[in-house]
């Protein structure tokens, strides 16, 4: 019979390299992590990267073939393919597809907290002028349709958005009205501290499936000491809210967020039980952002992104535990890392993409009509620097995409161009943030040794494929559950939080 | 050919005809022509035929013997034991070679359309090893013999040799499955190579409204996959041939034939799908039916179940971890840790299954598929044991 033996199939002798990257790694220096163009990836000893790279590995190792899988060479180009290369590629900048699906209308500015770190600059309660017009709100809503995504989230944020109920009411209704025609898929969601809602809204809510986001940084101590009320008892209404919000929209409608002071830093354990104790099976860990009046109190709450990274490292490891005690909890940032590391998707996340979610990803429309491409953009805007604005809301989208801000945002807007991001082994996993590094360093491309954008990134990834790595079997377990997860919940954009 | 035949006796028939077996319950519902059914007049049928039944314009009748055919009419008569023919099933009838051909079963788990000998790979492990022949003229068989087929049949499978060879013919006959047979879900057994070679995918898009592409790749590298299936050049045309599908919308399925080379890069091969095919639906993980070239390869092929546990624990978790369903078929239970038995199916058609000796005090024998007809001592794993005092885990 007519049959070859296997080198018959070898095709021709040697092979090429295709582009990778690579990082020694910092739990191992005779290791590294090697990526491919698209993101896949390998761990290997350093002196089996050297014979790679000198085109010195032999046919018959598995190495060979595990790299040849991985994409990070290719043998016989004429008989062999590039095309999962290249899917692989397309598959994880899905996110670019259809245009912005995050939408966030700011209908108030007002609050009725006073809290150091509030990003947004809020104003007090009587000021009706910082509330969104019905015209803008009606051109909001012809805007939105303007975009061609099938699924939209029309997320409402404040300052307090309950406090301008009504123009909520309005703008659900006209979205409703239109999407007759336009049978677009519609997601609600409301950032609010959930405070006074009164029983009218939570109906409304529940006929219009909105899902509720709110913020709680912790136990009481470290909640009231956050998020001053002059009453003193935020954290009692938060969780009078959550209450009542799960039982009129479900269990699976409420979420939080915890933003992090220098306080909560010293209280990881705490942070994470009080979650637990309420029966969140998600948290939040974020770290300051340097906007609005968390600018202004930098030093009295403000710390060293080595700090967010120490108190990170123990909270994983707690999750870790709890999780390993039947507990299912997730870390919604880690989440995301993981899923970028371990599966091959895109995701929903506005802030950590390449090319970045700024404009393209995600609008914020402000009370005022303004214009903004990110929740970032509109709180610089709110502390003098409108460069960021795209246009007004009575423009049509194509006016703001060739806005000078948006071709400034583009400029720096892609991580694979950005100087030292370029050669980082990360970059096909990571994202771009121009705006952010406009506001910590004053330039959009920013100088990366010194970022602390670039720092948290990458300490989180080594940390994260650190414990994927050395940790027990039940650990890597509980890491893979998450990232599946994210992948689950196709492409849910994370929300702020007011 | 897969479809069974026999010797029988014969007469006044033409010449080859394809008709179908009819009760008097597919008389009465009068689903097919008289003229394309013949009517079941053996002694075991036990169904009484008045003389103005018979006058009816059947295409023939089937009989145990000559004197049971009304005078001039065609006839044809199975020797006992030679093949089983009841009512529903759809036989040919040839008079030139006095054979009769069964190409429907009605009870039948697995029947098929064999679409063409003709193949443009060449696997060491073949079941089915192709010709080159030209056997276009299957096309309009299949479709005469699509319309004999039950309504209700849950499931056809085309195959070959390679179905996309018929080009324009394969869609044809899936159009005509949709028509006739809109419920029947269809699955096509293609290496997808000719996808992957500039003929669009889109030509056999969604016709039929539930249509399934199984898909066989071997290997996350080119090298092996192209020795397996014996043709350089093949594994880049098959990839190239799962993207168009999916391109193109259509379901797919990957199956991977458990012979040894493969098994020793099997996790890789998990984690190459899942990372470069995560739309697929299924992937089926089979073990090796032991004929055709496979009987001649046996040194190269063949490894023990119990020597793959391993291995495929490792792949099977990796893929349902993934929500990627995965399916295990032709490995008996005995030769499978008990955390795989939830994936293990059924899968050896009804008339190629066999127990061995060993399997008549097994507790599980119900659930097993068994082994292959054709299976030798050779090609028989060292763990095949009766399973008792346990019960099976019907979920995972």
């Amino acid at each position: 019979m007519r049959f070859a033996p296997p080198p018959a199939f070898e095709g021709e002798a040697g092979y090429r390299l295709l582009p990778m990257r690579f990082r020694r790694l910092p739990w191992d220096e005779n290791r590294v992590l090697v990526t491919s163009l698209s993101g896949d990836w390998i761990l290997m000893s350093c002196a089996d990267f050297a014979r790679a790279v000198d085109k010195d590995l032999r046919r018959d190792e598995p190495l060979f073939a595990d790299l040849q899988a991985r994409h990070l060479i290719v043998a016989d180009s004429a008989t062999s393919t590039l095309a999962p290369l290249l899917s692989q590629y397309r598959t994880r900048k899905a996110y670019i597809e259809q245009g912005p699906k995050l939408h966030i209308f700011v209908v108030s500015l007002r609050c009725h907290h006073t809290c150091a770190y509030c990003q947004v600059s809020r104003q007090p309660l009587g000021q009706s002028q910082f509330d969104m017009s019905g015209e803008a709100a009606a051109y909001a809503v012809e805007r939105l349709f303007e975009w061609p995504a099938r699924e939209l989230t029309v997320e409402f944020q404040g300052g307090e958005p309950l406090l301008h109920f009504e123009r909520i009411k309005m703008l659900v209704k006209a979205i409703e009205i239109r999407n007759r025609h336009e049978d677009r898929n519609i997601r609600f969601v409301i950032a609010s501290t959930l405070h006074d809602l009164t029983d009218d809204q939570l109906s409304f809510m529940r006929d219009h499936h909105f899902d509720l986001s709110t913020s709680l940084d912790g136990p009481e101590w470290l909640h009231n000491a956050n998020r001053p009320r002059p009453e003193k008892d935020s954290y009692r209404r938060t969780l009078v809210g959550i209450e009542r919000g799960r039982k009129v929209l479900g269990e699976h409608a409420v979420s939080a967020l915890t933003t992090l002071t220098r306080r909560s830093l010293e209280a990881p354990l705490e942070i994470i039980d009080e979650y637990r104790k309420l029966g969140f099976h998600s948290i939040s860990l974020r770290p300051l952002s340097p906007y609005g009046f968390a600018r202004k109190t930098e030093t009295r709450n403000g710390y060293p992104i080595g700090d967010f990274l120490r108190f990170y490292a123990v909270a994983l490891d707690h999750l870790l535990s709890v999780n390993r005690a039947g507990y299912f909890m997730e870390e919604t940032y880690g989440r995301m890392l993981l899923g970028q590391l371990l599966t091959p998707f895109s995701h929903g996340y506005v802030d950590l993409r390449s090319p970045t979610g700024a404009g393209l990803g995600a609008v914020v429309y402000d009370y005022d009509g303004t214009v903004y491409p990110s929740d970032e953009a509109r709180m610089l805007a709110s502390m003098g620097d409108r460069s960021f604005a795209l246009g007004q809301v009575d423009q049509p989208v194509t006016t703001w995409l060739e806005s000078p801000a948006m071709q400034r945002i583009l400029a720096a807007g892609v991580a694979e161009t950005l100087p030292t991001c370029a050669d980082c082994a990360y970059v096909p996993l990571c994202g771009a943030d121009p705006i952010d590094h406009l506001a910590r360093q004053g330039d959009t491309i920013g100088h990366r040794p010194t970022s602390d954008f670039c720092r948290k990134q990458m300490g989180l990834f080594d940390l994260l494929l650190e414990r994927w790595e050395t940790g027990s079997g039940s650990d890597r377990q509980i890491l893979e559950s998450w990232a599946h997860r994210a992948t689950r919940q196709e492409a849910q954009p994370e929300f702020e939080a007011a | 050919m897969h479809a069974l035949d026999a010797k029988a006796f014969m007469g006044g028939w033409t010449g080859p005809t394809l008709v179908k077996v009819a009760g008097l319950s597919d008389f009465a519902e009068g689903q097919f022509p008289i003229e394309r059914m013949v009517l079941d007049l053996r002694t075991r049928a036990r169904q009484h035929a008045s003389a103005a039944l018979t006058a009816l314009p059947w295409a023939g009748f089937l009989v145990d013997g000559p004197e049971q055919a009304p005078e001039g009419r065609p006839w044809v008569a199975l020797p006992a034991q030679a093949l089983t023919v009841e009512a529903g099933d759809a036989i040919e009838v040839r008079p030139q070679t006095n054979k009769v051909a069964r190409r429907y079963r009605r009870s039948g788990n697995n029947n098929i359309l064999f679409a063409t000998e003709r193949c443009n790979s060449f696997c060491v492990m073949c079941s089915q090893p192709p010709r080159d022949i030209q056997d276009d003229w299957r096309v309009q068989h299949l479709c005469d013999l699509v319309e004999l087929i039950d309504r209700d049949t849950s499931a056809l499978t085309i195959t070959g040799g390679e179905p996309t060879l018929l080009g324009q013919g394969l869609r044809r006959l899936i159009e005509h499955c949709a028509t006739h047979l809109p419920q029947t879900h269809i699955q096509v057994l293609s290496n997808g190579r000719n996808f992957g070679k500039g003929i669009p995918a889109a030509t056999f898009a969604a016709p039929h409204p539930s249509l399934i592409w199984a898909v066989p790749l071997y290997a996350d590298h080119y090298a092996l996959h192209d020795y397996i299936v014996q043709s350089s050049g093949a594994f880049a045309e098959t990839v190239r041939g799962l993207y168009a599908l999916e391109e193109a919308r259509q379901r797919i399925e990957i199956r991977v034939v458990l012979v040894k080379p493969v098994v020793g890069r099997l996790p890789e091969l998990a984690r190459f799908i899942y990372r470069n095919f995560p739309f697929v639906e299924h992937v089926a993980l089979m073990g090796t039916e032991p004929t055709g070239f496979a009987k001649a390869h046996r040194d190269e092929l063949w490894i023990d179940p119990t020597d793959m546990q391993e291995s495929l624990t490792e792949a099977v978790d990796y893929l349902s971890a993934r929500d990627l369903s995965v399916s295990l078929y032709n490995l008996p239970l005995c030769t499978l840790p008990k955390q795989l038995w939830p994936f293990a199916k059924r899968s050896i058609s009804d008339w190629k299954q066999r127990y061995l000796p060993a399997c008549e005090a097994c507790e599980v024998r119900q659930q097993c598929g068994g082994l292959f007809a054709w299976v030798t001592p050779e090609w028989t794993s060292r763990s095949i044991h009766p399973i008792k005092g346990t019960h099976l885990c019907a979920s995972h």
